[in-house]
């Protein structure tokens, strides 16, 4: 018969007791072995430090993160904690990414998050706001804040809020309920979810620069180029036409892609909206013919907001606008009867001689429509002047001819009673 | 106040019980008053599905369309009331045709007191209203047909052969421009819409208003709905058709029944109806013109 020796069946029991609290206690049975000292005091729900602040650390929440899984310890980032000089003072320094992660921390400092972090602003994103902190997942992951289906979110805690918005004076406003409706954050809905393009598509994530800032991914001068990463044809397309050709030149007055298509509304070519308020833009730069196309019945229905009827596009072309004088343009002479024929099936020559900006006040262009334009004016101004004395005269004779007969009624009266 | 009655009427009684007061005179035929009623529904169609365009715009341009059944839905509502005035224009034209030939009454119909025709006496009538306007001299009293009832009719007569002839321009293009270069669809556009915007300005201020709207028709006047005009009125302010019917013997063949309620109550109700509906048009044109 074998007897224990007392010594040993305390220590046994003692290891059963750790064994059994090490199971039994989620925070210290947690993996990240060199993390335990920690959550001696991090683990607790309602943990407090010394003055009375939450010093909780959601252990689980770490331990699927990028960092728990490669099991650093907290120190890795905590750099000013002595494990041995414990507990610590009640104010940590702030933690340093750029230990690590130091070329994406120099990339920060350059973006417009970076640059408003360092000139005071306390709000402006940095690392954590869109990382978060003890749970940062890998982008991969799809729980992650930084992951493309959730950056829509991430970004929207700020650029989607509309006090923080206001307060802030973010570019733009609330551009995150105006991406959610475009075509890009519908789609980001779907199952095309990971073609779609999400913020950082177009902005870049450690490179997020100001729309003014030469360098930024969207900026005037290279927004063709960044939508052009997915949009590759429309990108060669526009590059061929005139207004590509003026901003090859360096004129970038000439538009780019977000001034007729918007940046964060963004929507399908045929959009009703979208198609009756292309004009508009297309008007900004060419008032004259905006303004006389609003003089057609074309232009008079698309204002009205109805879009099945030809529009700037319809006739010049979208992406590939070539001027009248450029053979390959859709309005040039040899291609404007085929530009007709699509909506009027069987015009003529006769029929393409129909001018779509004639202008009444241009005598060069059409004199017969100029002359019509002038007499029609002298015969409105003929017909409602005069008749507009008459009716005035009229008005006021009656007025005082029934003045006086009341008078003179009530003088009868006065006189019979 | 018209003292110049010569002939005493108290000889015809359309009805014993009816004082004098109460007696009618027929002064629009049947026809005359189906084919206003026709025209007066087609020209308030194609006013409020025409307006949306011009004043495009405008917000309530787009409400209007948009109620009116879209651009589609309005272009239908147009071409059919456009129909339906072509059909007016050619019936009138064809009766006056005939009238002219069946009666052989031609030359009555292109002058005289009971002709359309402008002819000097409506310069003298305008000369005599307009001192009338400014106090010079006694209400003037008219014939059959006063001097802004012929531009009425003529403007109308004009206004549908421009803007009848434009619209059948613009309805069938691909037709037309066989025969015409395409510039001229860019005449017809502007001819049709600023034609009907005087027509419209027109007849929704001077007509509703010569007809109507002045203090001594206020709110409205049934003739053209009910055909028959109260003595008193023809009376005065028409004192020298009166007296000119008096004189011929005509004067008891033109005595017509009181209007019946069924056709005041039509005259009311489709008359205040344009009514309504033009100056609300009137009001929206002024808004977008000054604003």
């Amino acid at each position: 018969m074998t007897t224990l020796r007392p010594r040993r069946a305390v220590l046994a029991l003692g290891w059963v007791f750790v064994a059994f609290v090490l199971a039994w206690h989620p925070a210290l049975a947690a993996p990240g072995g060199a993390a335990d000292t920690c959550f001696m005091c991090h683990a607790e729900k309602d943990a407090k430090g010394s003055a009375g602040n939450a010093i909780n650390v959601d252990r689980d929440a770490f331990a699927h993160s990028v960092h728990g899984q490669a099991q650093l310890p907290c120190t890795a980032c905590h750099q000013d904690v002595d494990p041995q000089k414990l507990p610590h003072g009640a104010k940590l320094k702030p933690v340093n990414c750029a230990s690590c992660h130091a070329q994406q921390v120099k990339e920060y400092s350059g973006t417009v998050h970076g640059k408003a972090r360092k000139g005071g602003n306390a709000v402006a994103a940095n690392c954590t706001d869109c990382h978060g902190k003890h749970d940062i997942r890998h982008a991969s992951d799809p729980a992650s804040r930084t992951n493309h289906a959730n950056l829509e979110a991430t970004c929207g805690k700020c650029h989607g809020n509309d006090a923080i918005v206001q307060k802030a004076h973010l570019p733009g406003g609330n551009i995150v309920s105006q991406f959610h409706d475009s075509i890009h954050g519908r789609a980001l809905k779907t199952a095309a979810q990971s073609a779609a393009p999400t913020c950082t598509n177009c902005h870049g994530a450690h490179t997020i620069r100001a729309k003014d800032d030469p360098d930024s991914s969207t900026s005037r001068a290279r927004i063709p180029e960044t939508c052009g990463t997915c949009h590759k044809d429309v990108k060669a397309a526009f590059s061929n036409s005139q207004h590509g050709k003026l901003r090859h030149e360096g004129n970038l007055a000439a538009p780019g892609c977000n001034d007729c298509h918007s940046a964060h509304r963004i929507q399908q070519h045929d959009a009703p909206q979208f198609v009756t308020g292309v004009v508009e833009q297309c008007g900004n730069c060419h008032q004259e013919y905006l303004t006389t196309y609003r003089d057609t019945y074309h232009g008079q229905v698309t204002s009205l907001g109805f879009a099945k009827m030809a529009t700037c596009a319809s006739c010049h072309g979208s992406h590939e606008i070539l001027p009248a004088s450029n053979p390959a343009s859709k309005v040039s002479a040899q291609n404007r009867l085929q530009t007709c024929q699509q909506c009027h099936a069987g015009a003529s020559a006769n029929f393409a001689k129909y001018d779509p900006h004639a202008n009444r006040h241009d005598r060069a262009r059409n004199p017969v429509y100029f002359y019509t334009a002038s007499f029609m004016d002298a015969l409105l101004i003929g017909v409602f002047g005069f008749f507009g004395l008459h009716t005035v005269f009229w008005f006021w004779r009656s007025l005082v001819e029934r003045r006086s007969a009341a008078r003179a009624r009530k003088d009868a009266q006065r006189k019979g009673s | 106040m018209d003292t110049a009655v010569v002939v005493p009427v108290n000889a015809v009684e359309p009805r014993a019980s009816a004082p004098a007061a109460q007696r009618y005179y027929r002064r629009f035929a049947a026809s005359e008053r189906v084919m206003h009623a026709f025209l007066m529904l087609s020209f308030v169609g194609c006013a409020l599905t025409g307006l949306p365009l011009i004043f495009s715009h405008q917000a309530w341009a787009t409400v209007l369309a948009t109620l009116l059944g879209g651009f589609r839905g309005a272009a239908l509502i147009h071409r059919v009331c456009a129909l339906v005035m072509l059909t007016v224009f050619i019936t009138h034209v064809s009766l006056v045709v005939r009238r002219a030939i069946v009666t052989g009454n031609w030359k009555a119909m292109l002058w005289g007191p009971d002709s359309l025709v402008p002819q000097p006496q409506d310069a003298i009538d305008l000369w005599n209203n307009v001192k009338w306007f400014v106090g010079r001299g006694p209400k003037p009293t008219f014939d059959r047909w006063t001097y802004w009832e012929k531009f009425d009719y003529w403007a109308v007569f004009w206004g549908m052969a421009i803007i009848g002839g434009s619209g059948l321009l613009l309805w069938f293009p691909l037709f037309f421009s066989k025969f015409m270069p395409g510039f001229m669809f860019n005449v017809a556009s502007l001819v049709h819409g600023e034609e009907a915007l005087l027509a419209v300005g027109f007849i929704f201020t001077f007509h509703f208003f010569n007809g109507h709207l002045r203090p001594e028709k206020f709110p409205m006047d049934t003739v053209v709905f009910t055909g028959r005009i109260p003595e008193h009125e023809l009376q005065n302010e028409r004192g020298a058709e009166y007296r000119r019917y008096a004189q011929s013997g005509e004067l008891s063949g033109k005595l017509a029944p009181a209007p019946t309620r069924e056709s005041l109550i039509f005259g009311w109700f489709v008359g205040g109806a344009a009514l309504t509906l033009g100056v609300i048009a009137i009001v929206l044109i002024i808004y977008s013109v000054l604003f």
